[in-house]
């Protein structure tokens, strides 16, 4: 029986110590300072509008932990000793293990502008931050994000909801566009001005200016406008949170390192999650990626191999999703902000402006390599099949209708889809009866 | 628009406390005349020597002047008893019927005039406070404030509304002589629609339920203006609740036939199998045969076949009286569910127990019935199953609990807890059905809108998040789990089967075991 102690509570360690659970009676401790419980750091937006308390965010009742017999422990971790195998914590002293998971997750990124540390100013990723932007908008009238990603808009959507007015600075010429195609970055765009928020494409952080108490006041943009504002959030980004490995003798570069079996270079240590940087290539992947699911997969795949079935970490094809306001998105397989040169594609938007679904696939195979679409819901499993498949655009267009996900009684469009790529590109020579 | 709100809601609580205020506003004085009316021959000879004190008495509040008329009763019957005359002891409830027929003043003279300042103004109110909302926001969830909100989570205005619910229903199951100005209120209505009848507490019972059903479905159906599943779920409940449940059976005793409800079905009726409605649908001619024969079909082979091919909603979301208001009018109180594993082990308890209850009670009547006894196994059936049960789960628990208790409990108490059709139900719905909830693939975040939202108090995220097919007997299929689902997960599917308890399968991680 194995000693195993996770560090971080997040979706990487908790997924983790689930399935060593399932397979073993090693000995779990899960340490981590931010909550006592595991919580759903995604649903961290809907408590602060009101959907739903704190509580209904832990996808555990706190019975769990014990019934499963996974210890839990709210502290610090202030230092790794891989040598001696201890852990120092800020409150309960030493700890010793025999194997350590780290899933320290993230944290936002601060880009050392001038004001960022007036009160009132503040990034969103933990519990706390939460409390304190609660703190920070009591009362306030207009706010100002920076950064144009999916934390920016959620936390837009998060203000509107209390009737605070926006104004959202993003550097980029369209929302998102470091990974949104600008085809859907626009409708995106107009549907967060349909919000009520001034969204200012193009638009820099120059400065963030304080009153003589140390509060905000207001920001000013590279291009000299001053705006008044009682609440900044700076939305730039997320980074590994590995402060606490420093001369560990872990190796770390923008993250921890890890290889296939998600080790990293010191024995009985491995990495999970967001603060994890993968050492080898997967194809279509970024090596760090700070969504919800590669945590999972990550925790699923590392139990697998501490419980003695070493397993790599071969995540399938790409997928994701998120919502902007009230339009839904999923994305399945690789869909880049710029078509590359093999590529081609085809957009189609609902006249709505709230619905719309981008494939893209290989000009000379005809193999399908992804798709984004937006107000409707798609099978992830067949598009899973699909692209391990590697089946060409046509099938893919051809069985659309079978991919659908969409509630009962809603509106259909596949024959509008099947029918507008037809007209576009004869040359896929597209068989389907739904074409009209 | 905003400025619209507040003047509906200004109306709406103008009216609504108008309606409370009633209660108050009459003058009662039982006459000779009266008396002689309403009290059958043979009890006047001995009520007149007591209730003579009473006449030509003003009394200001209908709570004094029932009072005053249940003590006159009660001390003649007292007389008798001590004679030991116990053939003589008056059993009618004379207490309703003098009270309405003493009722006098503002209300009496009015009713016209209150009944549009109630019902015409309050739906004006509502309309106005409800139907802008619509172009304030855009289509879309919108759970906000929820949680933060006095009405909603359980603060003062909910228990308030909680408290007023409650003394409503036990108003209206015992004690209607205390309500007597609002049931004259819906005397016009019910007279338009029936000339020869008198309203009474079931009467306005059934109005303000509809009416309750109406307006929140309206609203209900705005809220969810981008899906249509659930404009359409919400047409029919108010379909079935105004058609079926109010307007039919009051068009049929004007035709003379019997005051039938052609949607409800045993056990939820538990009455149905009850001496004096069999011998009154069977001795109803044709139409009180296949009545008969349509309440019997209806839970025998509807029930089955219905629930094998859409799953229990097509009933529970769908048709249902008590599902109807609850998706109505306890939708702003849907996530006051408890999620709990110990809810759900007391839920599946309690419900199957007042199945086994009603079963066991029916069987009874039903014995009763054929053999022309009154007694089973020595105990007298009325008293030891057949009224207990009317009290206890007809009165107590589906009403006085079930929809008192939306703003503290959530809107499907009964349903969840209490209800004998749904158990059945979702026996079927759990062993033989193609219904089922999936989930799409590795998508979930676990973000817990699913589970909070449910009505029925499943924990939906507990399946999505390992990607299992959520298939629980207690489901009622309203489908706001997919709802408010952010990323697309859950779908209310009927297909094979096949597959249906299929392995858990979170799509997406090569080499991975679920499980
Ligand atoms: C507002 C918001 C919305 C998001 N929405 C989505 C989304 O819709 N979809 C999606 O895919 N992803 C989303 N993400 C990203 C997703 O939440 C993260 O990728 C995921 O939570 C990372 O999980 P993790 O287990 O790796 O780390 P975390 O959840 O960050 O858990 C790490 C835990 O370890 C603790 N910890 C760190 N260091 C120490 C130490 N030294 N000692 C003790 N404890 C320590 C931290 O306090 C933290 O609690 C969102 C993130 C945010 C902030
Ligand atoms: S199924 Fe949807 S609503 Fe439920 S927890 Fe998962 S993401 Fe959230």
């Amino acid at each position: 029986m194995k000693n195993i102690i996770i560090i971080g509570n997040g979706i990487a360690g908790v997924t983790a110590a689930r399935h060593i659970r399932k397979r073993s009676n090693h000995r779990i401790t899960i340490i981590s300072s931010e909550t006592t419980h595991f919580f759903s750091r995604t649903a961290l937006m809907y408590i602060y509008m009101g959907h739903m308390d704190y509580k209904n965010t832990k996808p555990y009742e706190d019975w769990f932990w014990k019934k499963n017999r996974i210890d839990l422990i709210q502290d610090f971790v202030e230092k790794v000793d891989v040598v001696e195998k201890k852990l120092y914590l800020t409150g309960k002293g030493k700890l010793s293990y025999d194997t350590l998971i780290i899933a320290a997750g993230s944290k936002s990124n601060k880009f050392g502008w001038p004001g960022q540390d007036y009160k009132g100013v503040q990034g969103l990723y933990s519990y706390p931050d939460l409390l304190e932007m609660e703190e920070n908008t009591k009362g306030i009238e207009r706010a100002v994000i920076v950064g144009g990603g999916l934390i920016g808009v959620e936390m837009a959507e998060m203000l509107r909801s209390r009737k605070i007015e926006v104004t959202f600075l993003i550097r980029e010429d369209s929302f998102w566009s470091n990974v949104l195609p600008s085809q859907e970055a626009q409708m995106i765009s107009r549907h967060i001005r349909e919000h009520h928020v001034d969204l200012r494409e193009g638009t820099e952080l120059q400065d963030i200016l304080g009153d003589n108490q140390g509060r905000v006041r207001g920001v000013v943009t590279k291009q000299g406008e001053q705006i008044e504002c009682q609440f900044v959030g700076l939305t730039v980004g997320v980074s590994p949170n590995i402060g606490f490995l420093k001369s560990s003798g872990i190796d770390t570069q923008r993250g921890v390192l890890v290889n296939e079996y998600l080790q990293t270079n010191v024995k009985d240590v491995y990495a999970l999650g967001d603060c994890v940087e993968r050492t080898y290539d997967l194809p279509g992947r970024r090596n760090i990626e700070q969504v919800w699911y590669t945590g999972r997969m990550m925790g699923e795949v590392v139990a697998q191999t501490i419980c003695g079935t070493p397993t790599p970490y071969e995540p399938g094809p790409w997928f994701n999703s998120a919502k902007f306001f009230d339009i839904e998105y999923q994305t399945y397989g690789n869909v880049w902000n710029e078509l590359k040169s093999n590529e081609e594609e085809f957009y189609w938007e609902h006249h709505s402006g709230k619905k719309a679904i981008h494939f893209v696939w290989d000009k000379g195979s005809h193999q399908f390599l992804g798709l984004n679409v937006f107000g409707i819901r798609l099978r992830h499993e067949l598009f899973d099949k699909w692209l391990r498949e590697k089946r060409p655009i046509q099938f893919v267009i051809e069985n659309l209708h079978e991919a659908n996900f969409d509630p009962e009684f809603f509106d259909r469009h596949e024959t509008e889809i099947i029918t507008a790529i037809d007209l576009a590109k004869p040359e896929l020579k597209i068989k389907s009866t739904l074409k009209s | 628009m905003k400025v619209l709100r507040s003047i509906g809601l200004v109306l709406f609580l103008f009216s609504f406390g108008l309606f409370l205020s009633l209660f108050f506003m009459s003058e009662y004085k039982l006459t000779k005349e009266i008396f002689v009316e309403k009290i059958k021959k043979q009890h006047q000879e001995s009520l007149e020597p007591t209730m003579q004190e009473l006449f030509d008495k003003p009394y200001s509040t209908s709570y004094s002047f029932a009072q005053a008329v249940s003590n006159s009763i009660s001390r003649v019957n007292e007389q008798f008893r001590n004679a030991q005359q116990w053939d003589s002891v008056i059993y009618d409830d004379y207490t309703s019927s003098l009270t309405k027929a003493s009722t006098s003043g503002w209300v009496v003279d009015n009713t016209g005039l209150l009944f549009f300042l109630v019902f015409g103004v309050g739906l004006i109110g509502a309309m106005l406070f409800i139907l802008p909302k619509a172009s304030l926001e855009t289509a879309g969830i919108k759970n906000d404030g929820i949680f933060h909100n006095v009405l909603n989570n359980r603060g003062w205005i909910g228990i308030l509304i909680g408290t007023l619910l409650i003394g409503f229903y036990v108003l209206i199951y015992f004690y209607d002589a205390y309500i007597m100005n609002w049931i004259i209120l819906v005397e016009p209505l019910k007279k338009w629609i029936y000339p020869q009848g008198e309203s009474s507490q079931w009467f306005l019972y059934g109005f303000l339920y509809t009416f309750a059903v109406l307006v929140m479905g309206v609203r209900m159906i705005l809220k969810y203006r981008h899906s249509k599943y659930q404009i359409i779920r919400t047409l029919s409940v108010m379909f079935f609740q105004l058609a079926f449940a109010f307007l039919i059976p009051e068009i049929l005793v004007r035709l003379n036939q019997p005051y039938f409800d052609f949607k409800n079905m045993w056990p939820l009726d538990y009455d149905f199998f009850d001496a004096w409605h069999i011998n009154m649908l069977t001795s109803a001619g044709g139409l009180g045969i296949f009545m008969f024969v349509w309440g019997i079909t209806l839970f025998v082979v509807g029930v089955p076949v219905f629930v094998y091919f859409f799953g229990k909603r097509w009933y529970c979301s769908w048709v249902c009286g008590c599902g109807g208001l609850a998706e109505t009018a306890g939708d702003p109180f849907r996530h006051l569910s408890d999620k709990s594993l110990k809810a759900w082990k007391i839920e599946r308890w309690l419900v199957h127990a007042v199945l086994v209850f009603a079963v066991i009670m029916t069987g009874a009547v039903l014995y009763n019935f054929i053999s022309g006894t009154s007694s089973i196994f020595g105990f007298d059936t009325y008293t030891y199953l057949r009224k207990p049960y009317g009290f206890m789960i007809g009165s107590i628990f589906s009403g006085v609990v079930g929809t008192g208790f939306y703003p503290l409990m959530g809107n499907r108490v009964w349903c969840r807890f209490g209800c004998p059709l749904a158990a059945y139900l979702g026996f079927v719905q759990r062993f033989k059905s193609r219904f089922r909830i999936t989930t799409n693939g590795g998508q979930c975040i676990s973000c817990g809108n699913c589970s909070t939202y449910c009505e029925m108090g499943i924990d939906v995220r507990w399946y999505a998040q390992r990607g299992q097919n959520i298939i629980r007997s207690s489901c009622v299929g309203c489908g706001v789990c997919s709802s408010v689902c952010p990323r697309g997960v859950l779908n209310l599917e009927v297909k094979d089967e096949k597959g249906r308890f299929g392995q858990p399968v979170l799509a997406g991680n090569n080499h991975v075991q679920q499980g």
